[in-house]
């Protein structure tokens, strides 16, 4: 089986602010780390290893050179092979244009039985690149995967909401986007650290992997961000209490029409 | 956090890192209620095996990554203590079990007993002590007696570190009771060998997280194969095993001593009294000053013996009783005084203080009490000044 897995670097946002004036992330002295979510998925392709032997593990990432920092992570956990796409083309690309660049990628290597992906990134939260890059690739996709059985060419997948969870049976190849419950990503063993710090990674460009540069970068990413900012906090809201039931019902439907609400 | 240059090697620093961050993500979340249950950290060690850790003093001809440099697996002791000694005494022990193989061991008993040690698969413990036989370890009562090709051993060992979790077992047994101590030979015994059970779990002070239990031997067989080195060199590998383990014990105390350090420093500049941290109050901060200059100083000593014995020095009997007592002693002081900079949290088990005093009074005791270290010293000095004086 190969199974490759789709991993961004992001800064820890755990320490980053938002400039209020340029509504921009200020990533100065930010620790950039692999986004959580992908280590999940990372995690659930090395147990798949582990009951699978024989698997091939792929971790796949765009970006800037430095983001080969988490592909050395991810040989550290014993990820087998991995590519950094990474190409001045790229940049300023939204989902769009970034699903298309790694279906690209993806189609350059070994025909995957899985493609696995975080549910979302932690900086841009937008939760479509996984599902972008299914439909470049024609792949069936079930997103906020939490567990995954591989019985012969299908895989039966659990999904969970806040409200229950859904199994799905899925024919292979397939794509998921991984839940933070469905593990504990495990922590990089010393032989693995020590493989990965001999790890030479050669960038992948555009062009290596035959990608349409009208389909790259900022002037092909259709999205437009108007405005960032941060939600103001919730403010205490009026507490109504003693009188009768009715009394305090008028109340509120009066205040609710008078702001237009119904 | 500023440290003192001890030269440790780019390995040393990465191991260093990764136990770090593996304690502090793994052990300190479950500590309290492996202490309040009891409960063995199977889990914790799994774990630790799957990222190499487990084989840090294991050549690596035997799957293991030590090449001489002993600080790896010191450095891995003692960060695992700063968080949970009954965590650490529980990993340490495995490198107790397996040292006599280490250091007495043919070739065929290493290549067998070794690698699934090294790769976390099995798990070693090292059996001495006996219930009338502690610190006159030479005392010990269980037999074994040569039939054809097997030994067969009697008798019960008690407070065995890894008791019945531990696969791999080095037992020391009387093959001739009219030599003393030179009557002593030690066996690797397997658990499930026929004959070979286990007592009941110790409920103790501290180090609970820790198996302690009884062996029992009820004509047990053993292969001759399994005996190490010849009939008779046993209490030579326990008292060889000694002189390497002890700096662990050290280790142990020092990672503990400073996890108190780390705790009691934290909590006195965010505890206010009289309107002001209690850091501020001269009377605390020197006590506090106190503990740490204590801790490095155990750390310095405690590195400093493990480096000389890395050198390939012959005689450190000396230098490794005195790193155990000198940092044990440490280790007593230092979580008893972090107990006091709590007040009355400290004696809580909300906070984590009081569980590393009941830790650290182990440290005095096991490998060999404090007074035993200190005779060990004593008469060391006394055959140096002797030999000194003859020249």
């Amino acid at each position: 089986m190969h199974i490759v897995v789709c991993a961004k670097q992001v800064p820890n946002t755990t320490q980053v602010r938002i400039n209020p004036e340029t509504n921009t992330l200020v990533r100065e002295g930010v620790e950039s780390i692999m986004n959580p979510f992908d280590e999940n998925a990372l995690e659930m392709a090395l147990q798949l290893k582990e009951r699978h032997p024989g698997t091939q593990v792929t971790v796949l990432t765009m970006g800037p050179p430095q983001a080969v920092d988490i592909l050395k992570e991810a040989v550290g956990r014993g990820a087998d092979e991995v590519m950094l796409l990474c190409d001045k083309a790229f940049a300023g690309s939204d989902t769009w244009a970034t699903s298309y660049a790694l279906s690209m990628a993806i189609g350059k290597l070994p025909k995957p039985d899985l493609v696995l992906f975080g549910k979302q990134a932690i900086d841009g939260d937008t939760a479509q690149v996984g599902p972008g890059v299914a439909d470049w690739l024609g792949m069936p996709c079930i997103t906020c995967a939490c567990k995954i059985e591989i019985a012969g060419n299908r895989a039966l997948v659990e999904r969970a909401f806040e409200d229950g969870y859904e199994k799905l049976e899925v024919a292979l190849p397939c794509a998921l986007t991984v839940l933070k419950e469905a593990n504990v990503p495990r922590m990089a063993s010393l032989r693995g650290k020590m493989a990965a710090k001999k790890l030479q990674v050669a960038p992948t460009t555009a062009e290596m992997v035959g990608a349409d540069p009208a389909k790259l970068g900022l002037s092909a990413s259709p999205t437009r961000v108007m405005k960032i900012f941060s939600p103001p906090p919730k403010t205490g809201g009026v507490l109504w209490q003693g009188e009768e039931p009715a009394v305090m019902a008028q109340r509120l439907v009066d205040l609710l029409r008078e702001r237009k609400l119904i | 956090m500023a440290e003192l240059n001890y030269g440790l090697s780019e390995l040393a620093v990465e191991i260093r890192g990764m136990v770090r961050e593996f304690a502090v993500s793994r052990v300190k979340p479950v500590r309290a209620e492996l202490d309040e249950t009891g409960r063995f950290p199977a889990e914790i060690l799994r774990e630790l095996g799957k990222m190499d850790l487990m084989g840090l003093y294991i050549p690596a001809e035997y799957g293991g990554t030590f090449e001489g440099d002993s600080m790896p697996n010191i450095i891995a002791v003692e960060e695992l203590s700063r968080i949970c000694i009954g965590v650490s005494v529980s990993y340490a022990a495995n490198g107790l079990g397996a040292d006599p193989i280490l250091i007495g061991g043919s070739e065929e008993q290493k290549k067998k007993y070794l690698p699934p040690l090294a790769s976390g698969e099995k798990w070693a413990a090292y059996a001495l002590t006996e219930p009338n036989a502690g610190s006159d370890a030479g005392s010990i009562r269980t037999t074994a007696v040569k039939k054809g090709d097997t030994y067969v051993l009697n008798g019960t060992k008690q407070w065995i570190t890894n008791g019945g979790e531990a696969d791999i077992y080095t037992v020391f047994a009387v093959t001739d009771k009219s030599r003393g101590a030179r009557g002593v030979s030690a066996f690797i015994v397997e658990k499930g060998t026929p004959g070979f059970s286990f007592g009941k779990k110790e409920n103790k002070l501290g180090i609970r997280a820790s198996a302690t239990r009884e062996l029992i031997f009820e004509d047990c067989e053993v292969p001759a194969a399994n005996l190490i080195g010849r009939e008779g060199t046993g209490f030579i590998w326990a008292m060889k095993t000694f002189d390497v383990s002890r700096p662990g014990i050290a280790a142990q105390s020092v990672g503990l001593a400073q996890g108190a350090l780390d705790e009691a420093v934290a909590y006195a500049k965010v505890r206010e009294q009289f309107g002001k941290p209690i850091i501020a109050n001269q009377g605390l901060s020197w006590m506090l000053a106190d503990m740490a200059t204590q801790v490095e100083a155990a750390r310095a000593l405690t590195y400093a013996v493990v480096k000389t014995i890395d050198s390939g020095a012959k005689d450190y009997s000396k230098f490794s009783a005195m790193c155990k007592v000198f940092a044990s002693d440490v280790a007593m002081r230092v979580t008893t005084d972090a107990v006091q900079v709590f007040g009355g949290y400290g004696y809580m088990k909300e906070y984590p203080v009081e569980k590393m005093m009941r830790d650290a009074k182990i440290l005095q005791i096991y490998e060999g009490t404090n007074q035993i270290q200190r005779d060990i010293i004593g008469m060391a000095l006394n055959k140096e000044y002797a030999a000194a004086a003859r020249r």
